[in-house]
């Protein structure tokens, strides 16, 4: 009970410090926000109920007016603002990519890749336009043109969450809630 | 941590939040059917009014709040330029900046405090189904707690990558902040267990 309760908090801190750490650059130098992946570590690594709870706690927070997410953003405006689809999605994806690495029997990093595949991108994208495109007023075509410059760098983020988890899956494999 | 919540006092300060946030529900829904382009200017025009009212501070600090939609704005006014229906572009621009601007007025005015108390008594029946609203409240607790704690950790390892590496930091720094995290709830659960578990 309280391992749950610490790894879900815990995670959700993880969320907010990937998104407010300003260093990290991906392979082409171009510095672009981390905090989708975390919410592809919560699933992958804590499993669908615990990742989704924790990326839900991490959200309700959000909406009590911290800035956790990237460039400082939080309060309620974001939940009336265009990006409102995302925000509402992200516990969404944890919980469809931890349940991908809870029900297949890949390796852990291939299952952990396919899983911020399924639900960091194609989901959490999925209520990212939707939203944008009630907000804005545009078709779904065209409101996911606008997101289109987002998706390779969220595929390249699904592939380092599939590293990542095989790392953390290698060095604490007791801590792998997803494949407990 | 920092909150959003303004420091300069308004009398919003001392509203009570469950009727804030029921009321922002309200006229939120009420904005988002608005058809008429002047009448949302007007909205508009009342809700810059009020943040004005409370004072110039807080009106600036209500500006910068809103500076993440401009890309979206300058979106709109491409999309709406090219296709010159400017009347419906500035309608959906002004709904957008009139529901934010709104949400954010709550936020801004209300403690964290009393928005912790609002869930706590919201989960309250909750605690029949078996979820402890005081769990909840730990959970909350141990974000605002960590998340400091877990920004201090990454931020030195970022400055030990730098002191061992020509390169830039890149995303393998990802890895070691969270097994940091990890076996921080390690430990905490083993702590709060020790004092007799939640």
């Amino acid at each position: 009970m309280e391992k749950n309760v610490t790894y879900i908090a815990l995670f959700a801190a993880l969320i907010a410090v990937l998104g407010l750490v300003p260093q990290i650059s991906l392979a082409s130098g171009v510095p672009i926000t981390a905090q989708s992946l975390g919410v592809m570590l919560c699933g992958t690594v804590l499993g669908a109920k615990r990742g989704g709870l924790a990326v839900l706690l991490f959200v309700g927070l959000v909406a009590l007016g911290l800035p956790l997410l990237s460039g400082g953003r939080g309060g309620l405006g974001v939940f009336a603002g265009p990006s409102v689809g995302f925000v509402i999605g992200f516990p969404i994806a944890a919980f469809i990519a931890g349940l991908v690495v809870e029900k297949t029997r890949a390796a852990i990093g291939i299952a952990a890749f396919g899983g911020a595949l399924i639900g960091g991108v194609v989901v959490l994208y999925l209520f990212g336009i939707t939203g944008m495109a009630l907000i804005l007023g545009k078709s779904w075509p065209a409101a996911s043109l606008l997101v289109a410059a987002y998706i390779p760098g969220d595929l390249i983020k699904a592939v380092l969450a599939g590293f990542i988890t095989q790392g953390l899956a290698k060095l604490r494999p007791e801590a792998l809630l997803s494949r407990a | 941590m920092l909150t959003l919540t303004s420091p300069l006092e308004t009398p919003l300060h001392r509203v009570a939040a469950g009727p804030k946030l029921i009321g922002l529900a309200v006229v939120s829904i009420g904005v988002f059917s608005l058809q008429n382009l002047w009448l949302i200017l007007a909205v508009g025009g009342v809700v810059a009014g009020v943040y004005l009212a409370f004072g110039l501070g807080f009106a600036r600090y209500g500006a910068k709040m809103l500076r993440p939609l401009w890309p979206f704005l300058a979106i709109l006014g491409l999309w709406h330029g090219w296709t010159g229906e400017w009347a419906l572009g500035l309608a959906i621009a002004g709904k957008m900046l009139v529901a934010v601007g709104l949400a954010n007025l709550v936020t801004m005015t209300t403690r964290l405090d009393d928005m912790i108390g609002v869930i706590e008594r919201a989960a309250a029946p909750l605690a029949r189904l078996g979820v402890q609203p005081r769990v909840l409240a730990v959970a909350i607790a141990l974000v605002i707690r960590f998340t400091p704690v877990l920004m201090d950790k990454a931020g030195q390892l970022g400055q030990a990558w730098r002191a061992r590496s020509a390169r830039r930091v890149n995303w393998r720094i990802v890895l070691p902040i969270s097994l940091m995290a990890l076996d921080d709830a390690d430990r905490v659960a083993e702590a709060i267990r020790a004092r007799g578990g939640l």
